[in-house]
């Protein structure tokens, strides 16, 4: 069963890929040497590509106007410097809670805060930074990235440009031969899933079957809010990336019989402290079994909470620009919405009790 | 109870760690570090920041070493044999304590400042190096310079795997830049420390000594000594 490599895009894949953010770039004022000051710079960017990945668009407009110095391009939302290696739909998707066209931007090409951002020198950085998150996923989903690993060069190049270009056909082409499948989509027409394993599995210590353990790789972006607002434009902005709390850990599939895994299910495994009146049981790793609970005999004690426990409320989940009804399969939303790399993006809003903000 | 556990002696042990088996193989590491290594600095349980969200148990969280000085004599720049760890553990037999405070850097000397951060890693399901280094004044350490304090053999490796080994990424809990040494294959070689051997897996036994198991092979990378003391296998 091979996966959607003879299968034409679902509508939503083409939409996903076609998704661009309409950006109003300034250069910052500090870097302005000339008048009357260059005007904004209008760009479409891609929602699955990287801000760095513009700087070809933007150094036509600037490079006259910049003092002399060695270009170390970076970006910055009302005073955030904005991280590189997020996808720029998912910096958009987080930042602006009402989302503001074109999305207004301040570039920089000097006095790069190093102290904060990873450095960046250009396609190649992001391109590392791509491929590094997509043997993560790999290893999420199979438990190794040898497929990721053993790509041949003429692939990988090929990967790179489709991400780079926006290229859908060209991506699924050879991204179908990694055969990294997820989940089985009931959901979508024509794709011929390979099932998970049920977790009643007993192979699990069995390096040579492989298999599959129902894990999905998923990035968690939330930031939340004490009161309710009638708008969000009125919320209160994100000026400090300590006011997102970014979990990068895998949703773990638990399938059970004649009931499906809705989004709402997973955001819910992903955060139980908010959501404790679901409980999935053991959320602990599957596939390993040391579990410590088991025994009895462990000098921790997992089980004592000193946590107060509260049903926190959804205000906002975004992905991809659209927010899902959270009844929608997650199956469906892993196959579709994903990101090149792999990784599932969504960006959340709770509003909690002031005691349990991230502040 | 029985037939648990002898399904347990027979399925082979994957290598990796659940989230709360890090928190347990994290409070015995730490703890049988004060016991064998009473000159170092101790490692301590972080848990999350505050600004965090807690995903997961109370215990999410991350062991912290902080300080550690790598002094570097500055008239033997070639030469590295100088240099050492202040606080060195005292695993030789001689017993005179240390005087830590002897160790005073004349103003010639540089000293490196190292925080280590032990972070469990969801994905790859195994416990991953970060660290950073300054100077004592604060200022954060390039990557050269950082390599220059670290063993010969680890610019050799790195070369032969450059962008694997150790990375430039942002810690996972303080939003800043810091370098990690990178997880692949950690699973692979933790099975092989422990032989295999599927008995050790009763009475949580793996858990106990994953992390100084692990230790003594990430800890290689810039030459922190583990007391043999620490190593030693525990009769079950």
């Amino acid at each position: 069963m091979s996966g959607a490599s003879t299968v034409s895009a679902s509508e939503a894949h083409k939409l996903v890929w076609e998704g661009a953010i309409p950006l109003l770039i300034h250069l910052h004022d500090s870097e302005v040497t000339t008048l009357p000051p260059p005007p904004p710079a209008l760009v479409l960017a891609p929602r699955l590509g990287y801000l760095p990945l513009l700087i070809s668009q933007l150094k036509p407009y600037f490079s006259s106007t910049l003092p002399p110095g060695v270009d170390t391009l970076w970006f910055e939302y009302k005073g955030l410097p904005l991280k590189w290696y997020i996808p720029t739909g998912v910096l958009f998707d987080l930042l602006c809670a009402e989302p503001e066209r074109p999305w207004n931007l301040t570039v920089h090409f000097r006095g790069y805060p190093s102290n904060l951002l990873l450095p960046c020198e250009g396609e190649d950085s992001v391109k590392w930074s791509f491929i590094n998150s997509l043997k993560e996923a790999a290893y999420v989903i199979n438990g190794n990235c040898k497929n990721v690993m053993n790509m041949s060069q003429p692939d990988q190049v090929e990967l790179w440009r489709s991400v780079l270009n926006g290229n859908l056909e060209s991506y699924q082409r050879v991204s179908s031969k990694l055969k990294l499948v997820t989940l089985e989509d009931e959901y979508t027409e024509n794709i011929n899933a390979v099932p998970t394993a049920s977790q009643e599995n007993s192979g699990e210590g069995d390096a040579a079957a492989q298999v599959k353990s129902g894990r999905i790789p998923v990035r968690l972006y939330v930031w939340t809010l004490t009161e309710d607002f009638d708008d969000l434009e009125s919320a209160p902005q994100i000026d400090n990336w300590d006011k997102v709390s970014y979990i990068n850990r895998p949703v773990e599939i638990h399938k059970e019989d004649g009931k499906y895994f809705s989004l709402h299910d997973a955001i819910k495994t992903l955060l139980p402290e908010y959501f404790p009146a679901s409980s999935f049981g053991n959320l602990g790793d599957a596939s390993t079994n040391l579990s410590v609970a088991d025994e009895g005999e462990n000098t921790c004690d997992p089980d004592s909470s000193s946590l107060p426990l509260e049903n926190a409320e959804i205000k906002l989940v975004r992905i991809q620009g659209i927010e899902p009804c959270l009844e929608i399969p997650f199956s469906w939303v892993v196959n579709n919405l994903m990101n090149p790399e792999y990784f599932l993006h969504i960006c959340i809003c709770l509003k909690v009790s002031e005691a349990n903000a991230v502040q | 109870m029985n037939q648990k556990e002898s399904v347990r002696n027979i399925i082979p042990w994957d290598g990796a760690l659940s989230s709360s088996d890090f928190f347990c193989a994290a409070s015995a590491f730490s703890e049988k570090w004060k016991r064998f290594n009473p000159s170092a600095p101790p490692w301590l349980w972080v848990p999350s920041p505050k600004h965090h969200l807690l995903s997961s148990h109370k215990e999410e969280g991350y062991l912290s070493l902080e300080d550690m000085c790598f002094i570097k004599s500055s008239e033997d720049q070639e030469s590295c044999r100088s240099q050492t760890w202040k606080e060195e553990s005292s695993i030789s037999q001689e017993e005179e304590a240390v005087d830590t405070a002897t160790l005073v850097q004349s103003c010639f000397d540089e000293v490196n400042h190292y925080d280590f951060h032990i972070v469990y890693s969801p994905s790859y399901r195994v416990p991953v190096l970060y660290f950073r280094s300054y100077h004592s004044d604060g200022q954060t350490l390039p990557f050269d310079e950082i390599e220059k304090d670290l063993p010969d053999y680890c610019a050799k490796i790195r070369l032969e795997s450059k962008w694997t080994f150790i990375t430039h990424e942002e810690h996972p809990y303080l939003n800043r830049p810091w370098y990690k040494l990178h997880p692949c294959g950690t699973s692979e070689w933790m099975k092989l420390l422990f032989h295999g051997d599927t008995s050790l897996n009763k009475n949580g036994f793996v858990i106990e000594h994953y992390l100084v198991s692990w230790f003594s092979v990430i800890g290689q990378v810039f030459d922190l000594k583990i007391p043999l003391a620490m190593l030693e296998t525990v009769s079950c």
